[in-house]
């Protein structure tokens, strides 16, 4: 048997990282375009003028509050299962769920602050619009929940730990982009009363 | 003991078929239904479009039949259309209008974005860059499911009472938007948003597992500049469609709480019957605004695919490398950037400022910059080629001309001045449907009629081929070009009749010649139907790569099972365009040949890599090849 050596440039693998994440924050970009696309209707629907003005409710700084801290809490839940410290991130991913409720809870009361200041979805955009942004971003935040919800129930599996972090760290990003979106939202709807 | 140990060749092949075996006949269900295999879920796009291609080519027919007969006793078509038809004889003119709006979404949604991006991004993006499977099989199931539904309800919506949408394609409101307007903006307008909505999610879901597998799943050696065009076309697609499609998502869905909940944002100061709507405050041109912002970017959702497919099947059959590689590639990207700011020149007549208007003609014109580029290396890659006119080749060749004579009045419809003149009439119907209506459904028949080998295992009749294409060719001119004439003698689009109209009755011929042609066209597709489904039966059986073509598509089995390659994915060592090099052996050489496996035909870099690889000792593998 003869053989021959030959000589053959060894390709690289190419630039990749783990399809989820990518996905998800692919998935994140084009939830950021819906809310574009409703932040720029909003400036040139508000420039046109008849544009009834009213204030937003106060609630609405609590349930700030409320998703900021469910954030930390979250990211400490993550620094958590990287330590493979289990009874803690059943605790905090639990604690998120539970304040991701209340900021719903919250927003629901806003929108009756609202009522109460005779804004309803129906009548001028200017309250509609503050309907829809806040409802849309509840919509996703459930989504939010329900992941927290699947995270938590893998907690208790033992299914997180350091080794497997790819669940818990999509949850992650996105409970951060909840967050983020909101307090985008809410700046926006302040700065363009 | 050394036997059981070692595998011939041949003993590990009869293994991997059998392995593929175990996978493909699962179950009727789980292989030809919900299939996660990106092949299946191809196919299944392909079919669903064709089914949809085929039902919105009949409704153009049933309105050119209108338009081009105006006085024809038209009740041979009861079976057909039933209550659709007046006493006289003729379509019911807000039928009409139905026929025009479904025939627009069909074509434009259904058949052009899902049945050609759909098709073709499922099917060559992993077997072109080297992957086993999309991203995520089960995302791309559901896409098509997605899709499914969407087209169940859109398919209802054209048998209920009140009939299907009626207020145009682009269902601007306040048409749309109050059921009084007109009997199709009640349910049938309900479903078509019910429809769109589910349409988007599954054309989101499509995009995210296009762009996740055509940057993370490349096999060994597929570096972005060695990638076929077909995939940057379908990449550029995919992230086109991810920024366009939720900003139609928000329209549809303000639309969606104008109609159902009583808000007022696109409604306001309206009165009918003398009685003033209680909707204060909104504004018609947000819908126009919102809408435009995926509108014309969807003209390229649709464009583009059909150029990757044109670019790959122009070389493969000129032998030729593409021409300005990067060009192409550079001409795609500004294309895809250009199609998010050009949007308000479907709005010059709203009243906008003429400031705003000339920004938006100079974003517009620049255009024909990337497209400019983009014929003249088609034109270049064909220019001394070793032609072989395939069908594929010959549509490919048809999309260019279409592209290029359909791109030209562009230039003047994206002038904000002679916009004026001609916005709304049968000129932008012509210069649409030649531009992207017809160059991208030339993309699409080019490539069913190329890559039917490695979908089906077997081969297309060329003879029924050629006669399908120069019947669709010639009737596809015979149907726009007159429209041009028609277009800038000022008749409006959308009109049911102008027999009423001293002034217009003059091109009553015109349409007519128009309307016979569409026939024809509309007729020789089933020609194209019948040698498909022939073909899938009873074709002849194709070899492995029918076009000595040099992806990677083509180093797979006739028929390649579930995970594509039997053994390992092959790795990529040269770009996809090595056609005609002198020197080599033939005139292909595919993208998993390494150059040390060309000496007669490397170019100097290309030795020059070669030798940079065997000065880095960690870069060296030593093949050690039996003879």
């Amino acid at each position: 048997m003869t053989s021959e050596f030959r000589i053959v440039e060894e390709p690289k693998q190419p630039l990749a990282m783990n399809a989820k994440k990518f996905a998800m924050w692919l998935f994140l970009v084009s939830v950021g375009m819906l809310f574009a696309a409703f932040s720029s209707a909003y400036i040139v629907r508000q420039a046109e003028g008849n544009w009834v003005d009213f204030s937003l409710p106060s609630l609405f700084y609590y349930t700030t509050a409320i998703i900021v801290l469910s954030g930390i809490s979250m990211q400490w839940a993550y620094f958590a299962a990287k330590k493979d410290e289990f009874g803690k991130v059943k605790t905090l991913v639990g604690i998120t769920a539970v304040l991701g409720i209340a900021f719903l809870v919250g927003q629901v009361i806003g929108w009756r602050q609202l009522t109460e200041s005779s804004i309803y979805l129906v009548g001028n955009p200017s309250g509609s619009f503050v309907y829809i942004l806040t409802g849309l971003h509840g919509a996703h935040l459930i989504g939010g929940i329900v992941f927290l919800i699947i995270v938590l129930i893998s907690a208790f599996q033992m299914k997180i730990h350091s080794k497997n972090l790819l669940q818990i760290e999509l949850c992650v990003t996105y409970w951060h982009f909840l967050g983020g979106l909101w307090i985008y939202l809410f700046v926006f709807l302040i700065l363009n009363r | 003991m050394a036997a059981t140990v070692t595998h011939s060749p041949a003993e590990v092949h009869v293994h991997d078929e059998h392995g593929h075996d175990e996978h493909a006949h699962g179950n009727f269900w789980t292989t030809y239904i919900f299939s996660e295999d990106h092949k299946v879920i191809a196919k299944q796009f392909l079919i669903t479009g064709m089914i949809w291609a085929l039902i919105g080519g009949i409704l153009s027919v049933l309105f050119r039949l209108q338009l081009g007969f105006p006085e024809a006793n038209l009740s041979w078509l009861k079976p057909l259309l039933g209550g659709w038809l007046t006493a006289e004889g003729k379509i019911d003119p807000e039928f009409y209008l139905a026929l025009v709006t479904m025939h627009g979404t069909i074509m434009v949604f259904f058949v052009l974005t899902a049945g050609l991006s759909g098709t073709f991004s499922n099917f060559l993006i992993p077997l072109q860059v080297g992957a086993r499977d999309m991203a995520s099989g089960f995302m791309n199931m559901l896409s098509y499911w997605f899709f499914f539904l969407s087209s169940v309800v859109m398919l209802t919506s054209l048998f209920i009472s009140t009939g299907p949408a009626a207020g145009g394609w682009t269902i601007y409101p306040p048409l749309s938007a109050l059921p009084q307007a007109i009997s199709g903006s009640g349910l049938g307008m309900t479903l078509w948003l019910v429809s769109m909505a589910l349409f988007i999610v599954s054309s989101l879901l499509g995009s995210i597992n296009y762009i996740t597998t055509v940057i993370n799943l490349r096999t060994k050696g597929m570096t972005f500049t060695k990638l076929p065009l077909t995939i940057w076309a379908f990449f550029f697609t995919a992230i086109i469609g991810i920024l366009a499609f939720p900003v139609l998502f928000g329209a549809a869905l303000l639309l969606i709480f104008d109609r159902s909940f009583g808000t007022s944002f696109y409604l306001s100061d309206i009165y009918i019957g003398g009685e003033a709507l209680p909707n204060q405050g909104g504004s018609p041109i947000l819908f126009q605004h919102l809408f435009w912002f995926l509108g014309h970017p969807e003209v390229y959702i649709v464009l583009l695919p059909a150029l990757g497919l044109s670019s790959e099947i122009i070389a493969t059959n000129s032998r030729k490398p593409i021409f300005g590689y990067k060009a192409m590639v550079g001409s795609m990207m500004f294309i895809a950037i250009l199609s998010f700011v050009v949007w308000a020149h479907h709005m010059f007549v709203t009243g906008m400022n003429p400031f705003l208007g000339s920004i938006f003609t100079l974003l517009t014109l620049i255009i024909a910059v990337p497209s400019a580029v983009k014929i003249f290396n088609y034109v270049t890659t064909l220019w001394k080629g070793n032609l072989i006119f395939t069908p594929a080749m010959l549509f490919s060749i048809g999309l260019v001309s279409f592209f290029l004579t359909g791109g030209i009045t562009g230039l003047f419809l994206g002038n904000s001045a002679v916009d004026i003149q001609l916005h709304d009439t049968y000129f932008v119907v012509a210069h649409f449907h030649l531009v992207m209506g017809s160059a991208s459904f030339f993309g699409m028949m080019a490539g069913v009629y190329h890559w039917f080998p490695k979908m089906f295992g077997r081969m297309m009749d060329n003879r029924l081929g050629y006669i399908h294409f120069w019947l669709t060719f010639i009737g596809v001119y015979l149907v726009f070009f007159p429209m041009h004439y028609i277009g800038i003698a000022g008749f409006p689009r959308r009109y049911y009749t102008w027999t009423t109209f001293e002034t217009f009755s003059g091109f009553a011929d015109l349409n007519m010649l128009v309307s016979i042609a569409a026939i024809i066209t509309l007729s020789a597709q089933f020609i194209f139907i019948f040698n498909f489904v022939y073909a899938i039966f009873r074709g002849k059986k194709a070899p492995a790569n029918p076009w000595n073509s040099n992806t990677l598509e083509w180093t797979t089995p006739r028929l390649p099972g579930h995970g594509n390659w039997p053994g390992e994915i092959p790795t990529v060592y040269r770009w996809p365009y090595d056609y005609s090099k002198p020197g080599a052996k033939d005139d292909f050489i595919p993208q998993n040949v390494p150059y040390s496996e060309t000496p007669e035909s490397n170019f100097p870099f290309e030795n020059e890599q070669i030798k940079l690889e065997l000065g880095n000792n960690g870069a060296i593998v030593v093949e050690n090849k039996k003879h």
